[in-house]
This record gives structure tokens, C-alpha cells and sequence, in this order.
């Protein structure tokens, strides 16, 4: 791609840096631009002249979002945080749990268990809000945030992985464990699970996001303001009819910096969970 | 594998240590009478996986069971059964203009996003994987975006990047070329939306199917390269020759979660054109689950939203076969 034959080395090497720069500034200035926008005034975004950065910066465009009732973003993000705290842990641990099982337990027709979580994989997530909501409404899921939670839990493709990578899973270490008097659960619960950390981390983090930024699911059966997440809230502010730009901007910057701050700490986790579940996909 | 199962499966009181060898277990499995696990085992089996397989099969089976009657029943404003249309509701679906627009958007859609997003991504991978000094710094920056919202990505993209202002960011690029201010989302003719839309997507997700690749490329082994390099080859030579047969699973790999992505759009679609109390009617390209959200969620249509479900997964279960059987993907899987 990047391969110019016929050109000596230093234009190779200018050539190469252009193209960085370039595709570094494309990338961030989405960023930068949310930012800059969030502190400026409606004058100031609105006036035909360019300016990099606001020259007084309105940090009034944030507190106003948490007090203005009808945004609602401050419970809405108490809800978000609260729906993906439990739903990375729990989604993570319930199917590491079955996979340990699938992988490790030779009981008779553990095949046709594997079978029908497999068959499930075929179904197309979001395709599927009609059905799920019929089940979750006659449980009276509706506006509640077990109904958001609760579906999001049974991740069938996540058994999967950690159904390989239990397989991998040296059976010497745990044949030490027999030895010390562990039952399968100890085993389970003592070694494998351990063992699984890094796993977990990067299945949980990936998790997480994809809770955290979850929008038709959250749509469907959220639509009572007490239910909102921060997605719903900034999509219903996005498409009021009273526009207030600064507004809009700091509710973005509100609502993507926890997930940005996460995933500069925890980097190398989500590189790896994206590369585990992609390889096998 | 099965080497790694082996020393497990012997009848097992908990607590007595294993130490059957290997070839012992072997023999026992090929041999009359399957290996048992004893009552502890089954215990412990079923508390692992009773929590999945009880989540699964009510928000899975049970939901995919009752909607396919709902399907066939005339359900709206309820989701109990027993006023049965036939099929009634995928002829109305089929037949309605909307939904068959819906579907062609979907695919004009694909066809741009998919090889976009497919090249983009094998670039970037390969620019990351050759750099030597600030690998890790360029690639989180590629990364980063995966960490933003769909909502507000569309809102920077709708009232900053594209809002149609002269001051709006891409007007302003345009305007330093001596192009007219356009308003992207709202002009047909040309269709400029499919700009935004390809863009908002390729930014959003080119990062996450970059680390596939590079996930692929570190995979390769670099005598490969030094034996192709001792025989001649370079450039553009080593790229046809090694890293894209090298790509291949990776590449098949990207290609279907591409297009499985791609035919649920749903997020961007909506937040950009609907705007209040105006809603989606007006919006210039609709996808089959906005239909859907609108006929299932507005008219509180659930037999009609039912059968567009199931229409859904069908068209996308069947080109992923087909894709299937195509590029060989899957066989050696499960």
C-alpha cells in the first residue's frame, strides 16, 4: 500500500509521515470539535467567523444539562453506569461458567446442550427487539431497568470462547487440584476461574461498551424518562424541537468521556477481547 | 483437544485423586460403555449451565416461538394469540412499498460500507504494522472511536461535520476548493446523505476490524517473509504473494461480521433523520428495522413487526450461508 518504488528512501519516509498526520488529524478532530463546541456560546458556534477555541470558556453548558429536568442526563447516566456495571460482570461470569461446563464435564449429551446455545448464535441480535420485548412486556419489563439488563445477559458467542479457551486449558493443573480434594465445582471455582482473568477482562470490558452505548434495545423498552440511559436521553435531546447547540455538544462530551477514560486504562484488554472474538467469529 | 478432556472423563468421587493415565482413558473411550462422571459431575454441570441455558432459552426459544405465532395472528395494540391470520401479515409486509424500499436501501447501503470499511481497515492495519517508532500511539488512535456512541456521532456528524451551514466543517473544506455550500442531509438529487452516513459508520468501527487484521498480520511468520525476500521477492510481491493468502480467514472473518453489522443499521439511520415531533416519515432513506421500529413500536403492530422480524433473519441467516459455503467458512469450527 504504502510501498513507492523507484523513490529514494527520505521521500519514502516524508511520504509515510504525510499520510500519518494526516489520518491522525482525520481521526481525532471529531474529538476536538465535540469539545470545542461544548464551551463555546450559540453566538460563537453559530457566527461565520472561525475560531479554534473559545476565548472564555462556558463550563455553564455542563452544569446546565444536569439541571435542566426535561434533558434528564444526570439519572440517565446514574442508569447507564448502573446497567453496565452489572451486565459486563454478570454476562461475563454466566458464560464463562457454562463454557467451563461444556468444555470440562464429559456428561452425556453435553453435545446437544452445546447444539442449542450454538443454534442461537444464528439469530441476528437486534433483529429480534419484536420478540424480546413481547417476552420482556408480558413480564412486565417494560420502563424497568431489569427489562434493559435482563436479555443482554446470555451471550451465547461469549460460551463459545471461553469453551476454547477452557479446552486449551492445561488438564495438569487441575489434576493437582483433584489431588488436593476439589470436587468439579471447586475445580471451577478455584483454578479455571483464576486462571481466567485476562479473559475476563477483555470479554467484560468489551461487554461494558457495548452496554454502555446500546441504543434500540434501551429505545424499545425505556420509554418512560425514569428509564431512560444516556443514549436515549442525548438522542431524545438531539431530536427536540428546541435546538440549543452548546447543549447538545456538552451532553456528547458527558457521555462518551467514561468510556473514553476506560478504554485508555484498559487499552490492551479491549485489543485483545476484540482480536479473541473476531479470530473465532 | 481431546488430549486435554482426556485424563478428565473417569468416574470421579469427588476428592480422590486422578492419576488414570493417558492412554488408559483413551482405551476406555473407544472401548464398550461411555465414560460416566458420576452424580457430582452432573451436579455441577447443570448449576454451570442452568443459569444460560434457562436466559437462552426463554429470551431466545421462547421468544422466537411466540413471536412466529404472533406472526401468523392478527395482533395489534396486544401480544396475546388466537385471532389467526395466516399469513396475512407477510403479504402486507412484503407488499408494502416502504418495506421493499427499506430493503433495497439496506443493500445499497452494504455495498458501500462493506468493501469501504474492508479496505480501509487492511490499510490501516498495514500502516500500524510497518511503523516502528509510535505503533501503540497510532493504533489507540485509529481504536478510540469504537469507544463513541452511534447517538452522538450522529449528532456531531448532523449539526457540525454535515449541518448544511456554510460555517458546517465539511461545507468549509468544500468552500476552500470553490464548492457551494450544500445541505448533505436533506438534498436527494444528488443523494449526498449516503456521504454522511458512510463516513459517521466508516470512522466508528474501521478500528475495531484494524485490530483483526493486525491480529492476523502479527500471526504471520516473519521467516516467511525472510525466505521470499532471499528469493527475489519484494514490494507489492510479498503483499500478493504471502500476507493476503496469509489474511484469508481473517479476511472472510471480517467480511461477514461486516455484513451482518451493516444489514441491522439502525442507530445512525435513526438519530440522523428523525428530528421530533416530525418524526422518521420524513426521512429520506429508511433501513428494515427503522420499518420495523415504526411498525412495531409506533402502530403497536406486533404481528406485522413479528413477521418482519423473522423475514429479517432470514435474508440475513441465508446470505451468511451462502457466504458460507462460498468461502469455506465455519467447516472446521464447531
Amino acid at each position: 500500500m504504502i510501498t513507492l518504488p523507484g523513490l529514494p528512501r527520505s521521500a519514502r519516509i516524508l511520504a509515510r509521515g504525510l499520510l500519518v498526520g494526516v489520518l491522525t488529524a482525520a481521526f481525532l478532530a471529531p474529538f476536538y470539535l465535540m469539545l470545542r463546541n461544548s464551551l463555546m456560546d450559540s453566538q460563537g458556534l453559530t457566527a461565520p467567523e472561525w475560531t479554534w477555541w473559545p476565548s472564555t470558556m462556558h463550563f455553564e453548558n455542563f452544569t446546565a444539562l444536569f439541571d435542566d429536568p426535561s434533558v434528564s442526563m444526570g439519572p440517565a447516566l446514574g442508569n447507564s453506569l448502573l446497567i453496565a456495571a452489572i451486565t459486563a460482570p454478570v454476562s461475563t461470569l454466566l458464560a464463562s461458567a457454562a463454557g467451563y461446563a461444556l468444555a470440562r464435564i464429559p456428561v452425556p449429551g453435553r453435545g446437544v446442550v452445546l447444539a442449542l446455545v450454538v443454534a442461537t448464535l444464528m439469530i441476528p441480535g437486534s433483529v429480534t427487539f419484536v420478540p424480546t420485548f413481547v417476552v420482556v412486556g408480558s413480564m412486565g419489563g417494560v420502563n424497568t431497568l431489569w427489562g434493559i439488563i435482563v436479555p443482554g445477559l446470555f451471550n451465547p458467542f461469549a460460551v463459545l470462547l471461553f469453551r476454547n479457551f477452557y479446552l486449551q486449558f492445561p488438564s495438569e493443573i487441575e489434576d493437582a487440584g483433584r489431588i488436593d480434594g476439589l470436587g468439579w465445582l471447586g475445580l471451577y471455582r478455584r483454578i479455571a476461574l483464576p486462571s481466567s482473568g485476562a479473559m475476563l477482562a477483555s470479554l467484560g470490558a468489551l461487554s461494558f461498551i457495548d452496554s454502555w452505548n446500546s441504543f434500540l434495545w434501551p429505545l424499545v423498552i425505556g420509554q418512560d424518562p425514569s428509564a431512560w440511559t444516556a443514549q436515549i436521553a442525548l438522542s431524545t435531546f438531539l431530536t427536540s424541537q428546541t435546538i440549543n447547540l452548546p447543549g447538545l455538544f456538552a451532553g456528547a462530551v458527558v457521555t462518551i468521556t467514561p468510556l473514553v477514560v476506560m478504554f485508555l486504562i484498559a487499552q490492551r484488554y479491549i485489543v485483545e477481547g476484540i482480536a479473541t472474538s473476531g479470530l473465532k467469529g | 483437544m481431546n488430549s486435554a478432556t482426556d485424563t478428565t472423563v473417569q468416574p470421579e468421587p469427588a476428592g480422590r485423586p486422578a492419576v488414570t493415565p493417558r492412554g488408559a482413558a483413551r482405551t476406555g473411550r473407544s472401548g464398550p460403555g461411555r465414560p460416566r462422571v458420576g452424580r457430582s459431575g452432573w451436579i455441577a454441570f447443570v448449576l454451570l449451565t442452568a443459569p444460560m441455558l434457562i436466559g437462552l432459552g426463554i429470551f431466545k426459544y421462547v421468544a422466537i416461538g411466540w413471536s412466529f405465532l404472533l406472526s401468523l395472528s392478527d395482533a395489534r395494540g396486544t401480544i396475546s394469540l388466537g385471532h389467526w391470520v395466516g399469513l396475512d401479515n407477510y403479504q402486507t409486509l412484503l407488499s408494502d412499498q416502504t418495506f421493499r424500499d427499506s430493503l433495497l436501501n439496506i443493500l445499497l447501503f452494504t455495498a458501500f460500507i462493506v468493501p469501504v470499511t474492508f479496505a480501509a481497515s487492511f490499510g490501516l492495519a498495514l500502516l500500524v504494522h510497518r511503523i516502528r517508532r509510535g505503533r501503540a500511539l497510532l493504533r489507540t488512535t485509529f481504536l478510540i472511536p469504537t469507544a463513541v456512541s452511534y447517538v452522538a456521532a450522529s449528532l456531531l456528524w448532523k449539526m457540525c461535520l454535515f449541518n448544511g451551514l456554510p460555517t458546517g466543517i465539511a461545507n468549509m473544506i468544500g468552500g476552500w476548493f470553490g464548492a457551494e455550500p450544500v445541505p448533505w442531509l436533506q438534498s436527494t438529487s444528488p443523494p449526498l446523505y449516503w456521504i454522511v452516513l458512510v463516513t459517521l459508520r466508516l470512522w466508528l468501527q474501521v478500528g475495531f476490524y484494524m485490530v483483526l487484521f493486525l491480529a492476523g498480520l502479527q500471526a504471520i511468520p516473519k521467516e516467511l517473509y525472510e525466505a521470499a525476500a532471499l528469493d527475489g521477492a519484494s514490494g507489492r510481491r510479498l503483499l500478493t504473494g504471502i500476507t493476503l493468502p496469509m489474511l484469508r480467514n481473517t479476511s472472510v472473518a471480517v467480511l461477514m461480521l461486516l455484513f451482518i453489522a451493516a444489514f441491522q443499521a439502525f442507530d445512525e439511520f435513526y438519530n440522523l433523520f428523525n428530528s421530533g415531533l416530525s418524526g422518521t416519515g420524513t426521512a429520506p432513506v429508511q433501513t428494515p428495522l427503522v420499518h420495523l421500529y415504526n411498525t412495531a413500536m409506533g402502530s403497536q403492530n406486533y404481528g406485522l413487526g413479528s413477521a418482519g422480524a423473522f423475514v429479517l433473519t432470514a435474508l440475513i441467516v441465508g446470505v451468511t450461508l451462502i457466504q458460507g459455503r462460498f468461502t469455506g467458512f465455519g467447516r472446521s469450527g464447531e
